[in-house]
């Protein structure tokens, strides 16, 4: 488990503002090995959003060099780095963004329509799998608006999962939930991560970052601070300490 | 590259999703298409009306009127001209190389009395030949002799139309003698059934008889109303109007200033100009229903621009997972193809009924060809992918992570 899945060298990322020029990035080193289950944190504009979305390939630095899973990602045009978002990484957002109106399978399915090599039993397949997974198998014909704010979460994380990613990446992923459904979530993501999956996510909540395995702390376009976690909250642990009312009921 | 199944179905799911929308988008082409494929199918069947009607009265005929004429500024109209004569058809049977048959044309109207029927109608005085030219059958007796006609014999062919209104319907009249304007008539033949003319005329309410009795003893003139010819072929009958032009205006001894004092129609000149009309006729509706088509288009792709709006999440959401600027361009103008040409498929359906029940008011016949239908859809195509170009485009440049932040 000693693989190193991303590596990052002076990473910078300056964004134009008009005339000003802004640093969102200003040098950052960081390595982050497979099977780690990583919290990003910081105050607002301090560079997280920014990070996360180059991790996700989704946006490209200014300079410095990112290696994702032994590739160079800088060097990829806009194609390919959709190739490399849809062969290598999960995305889980703050606000889930699943298609309405389209059941959870199909929302899970999505990610495999764009990979060619993909017959459409095996999709169904795997679908099915990544649901199960989350344990929302029973619940696959519903509709984004059929499920609560926890369970379209789960589909989210269902959907990140389902192309078998080297690397999950999740934008606040439990910043629409309640507290117990937020620890229900970070258990999934513990239960996944002792498979083996790699998770990063960004956070703003110290409680929730406590979940994770080690913490990188950003400031002002920095790494602050980035320790491993000694105090490790363990969800199932901690959902036994909640009360066991059902708020999401109430959310439906 | 996304393949096209993958693709279809990311397109269908999606419109799918918006059924309702996806539906008032294509109803604006379902019109346009309907109208196009209606208005084509209507003026097309109208067009194939005429003609068929007027190929049945031969399309080798030639009709040679008198011209109008004028005396001290005063027209006395086409009919009381005595421009013509016998002798022009005798000129015209020996000289003419270009026509095959001539018959002399001498018209009386007046009151026909059988027992206690009686009908009004126009007696043509012809020769044997006119049958021929004019495409008539004979359905019982027989036809005038050569000596009926030198004689002037007071014998006559009657139409289908007149049989009925003297003899009711079925009736066989052969043998009978009818009064013509008061003179006794033996009836030797009655016409097959011909039906309308294109122009809605009764083509059996006429009857027959000599040139020579009609001119004598039903009109008392000298000269004929007109000359019916048949060209020796459909091409030649340009080449046999000139001939006769040049005959004619010989033998009347016209001078290079003057006018002719005659008038030549040929049946496939006027089926030319009647086509011409028609074809006229149906490109102005086609043109006009060409209008509601593009405004069909221009509707689609005002949706396709709300929906690239409305949906720009799901494009983030989409891209972020790995689709390519070009998959979604692909789908955005697939999901406009589909919209178009399946509604195009409508339009046709609702086109050729709407032109059905038209056709059955107007009491027309309706002909879809397969070309307003193949046009119908190539332009669907067109619209779908020129009106679905723009907003696609659109989408496909969305920079994924502020698409994702879109609210």
């Amino acid at each position: 488990m000693d693989n190193v899945i991303i590596e990052i060298k002076k990473l910078r990322k300056d964004y134009h503002v008009g005339d000003v020029v802004v640093h969102a990035l200003r040098g950052v080193d960081l390595q982050i090995r497979e099977g780690e289950f990583v919290a990003i944190m910081g105050m607002s504009g301090s560079g997280k959003s920014t990070m996360l979305n180059i991790l996700g390939c989704l946006d490209q630095p200014t300079g410095g060099d990112y290696f994702l899973d032994g590739t160079n990602v800088n060097s990829m045009n806009r194609d390919e780095l959709a190739g490399l978002r849809n062969r290598k990484l999960g995305f889980v957002f703050q606000a889930y963004n699943l298609l309405p109106r389209t059941t959870a399978l199909e929302n899970v399915e999505l990610p495999l329509f764009y990979n060619p090599k993909m017959k459409s039993k095996e999709r169904l397949e795997r679908a099915v799998n990544a649901l199960e997974a989350v344990g929302l198998k029973e619940r696959m014909g519903h509709m984004p608006n059929q499920l609560s704010g926890g369970q379209q979460q789960r589909v989210a994380i269902a959907r990140s999962l389902v192309n078998d990613p080297v690397l999950i990446l999740a934008d606040e992923p439990t910043g629409n939930l309640d507290t117990r459904t937020s620890v229900e979530i970070m258990e999934l993501f513990q239960a996944l991560n002792e498979k083996g999956r790699t998770i990063v996510f960004v956070t703003h909540e110290p409680d929730i970052a406590r979940f994770a395995t080690r913490n990188v702390v950003f400031r002002d376009g920095r790494i602050q601070r980035e320790n491993m976690v000694t105090d490790r909250l363990f969800a199932s642990d901690v959902l036994l300490t909640l009360p066991v009312e059902n708020i999401e009921e109430f959310e439906n | 590259m996304m393949n096209i199944r993958n693709l279809l179905k990311i397109a269908i799911r999606a419109l799918v999703r918006n059924k309702l929308r996806a539906i008032l988008t294509m109803l604006g082409i379902i019109i346009g298409v309907a109208s196009v494929i209606a208005m084509l199918a209507i003026g097309e069947g109208s067009k194939k009306n005429i003609q068929d009607q007027m190929s049945s009265m031969g399309t080798n005929l030639i009709m040679i009127m008198p011209n109008m004429q004028m005396r001290g500024g005063v027209s006395l109209g086409a009919s009381s001209s005595m421009a013509l004569k016998m002798s022009d058809v005798e000129t015209l049977r020996n000289e003419a190389v270009y026509l095959s048959e001539v018959s002399p044309q001498v018209s009386a109207s007046g009151q026909v009395i059988y027992g206690n029927q009686n009908t009004q109608t126009t007696v043509h005085g012809v020769s044997g030949e006119y049958l021929d030219i004019r495409k008539l059958e004979i359905g019982s007796g027989r036809i005038f002799t050569s000596s009926e006609v030198r004689g002037m014999s007071k014998v006559c062919i009657l139409g289908t139309t007149v049989v009925e209104n003297l003899f009711g319907e079925g009736a066989d009249p052969v043998g009978v003698t009818i009064r013509i304007k008061n003179l006794p008539f033996e009836v030797i033949g009655v016409l097959e059934d011909k039906g309308e003319s294109g122009m809605g005329q009764d083509q059996d309410d006429l009857i027959l008889a000599p040139w020579t009795t009609v001119q004598r003893r039903l009109a008392a003139i000298d000269y004929i109303n007109g000359i019916y010819a048949s060209a020796v072929s459909e091409e030649k009958s340009t080449a046999a109007a000139d001939e006769v032009t040049e005959i004619l205006r010989r033998t009347h001894k016209l001078k290079e200033s003057d006018e002719d004092d005659f008038r030549i129609m040929s049946q496939s000149e006027l089926l030319e100009t009647v086509s011409s009309i028609t074809d006229i006729m149906t490109y102005l509706l086609g043109a006009i229903a060409g209008i509601s088509l593009l405004v069909g288009g221009i509707g689609i792709m005002n949706i396709m621009f709300v929906s690239v709006t409305e949906r720009t999440r799901e494009i983030g959401l989409r891209m972020s997972i790995g689709g390519r600027s070009r998959d979604i361009l692909r789908q955005f103008l697939v999901e406009s193809i589909i919209m178009s040409i399946l509604g195009g498929a409508l339009g046709v359906v609702f086109g050729y009924l709407i032109g059905t029940v038209a056709g059955t008011l107007m009491n027309s016949p309706v002909v879809v060809t397969t070309q307003s239908v193949v046009l119908a859809f190539a332009v669907c195509f067109v619209i779908g992918v020129f009106f679905g170009w723009y907003p696609a485009l659109k989408a496909a440049n969305l920079n994924p992570i502020d698409a994702l932040r879109y609210e």
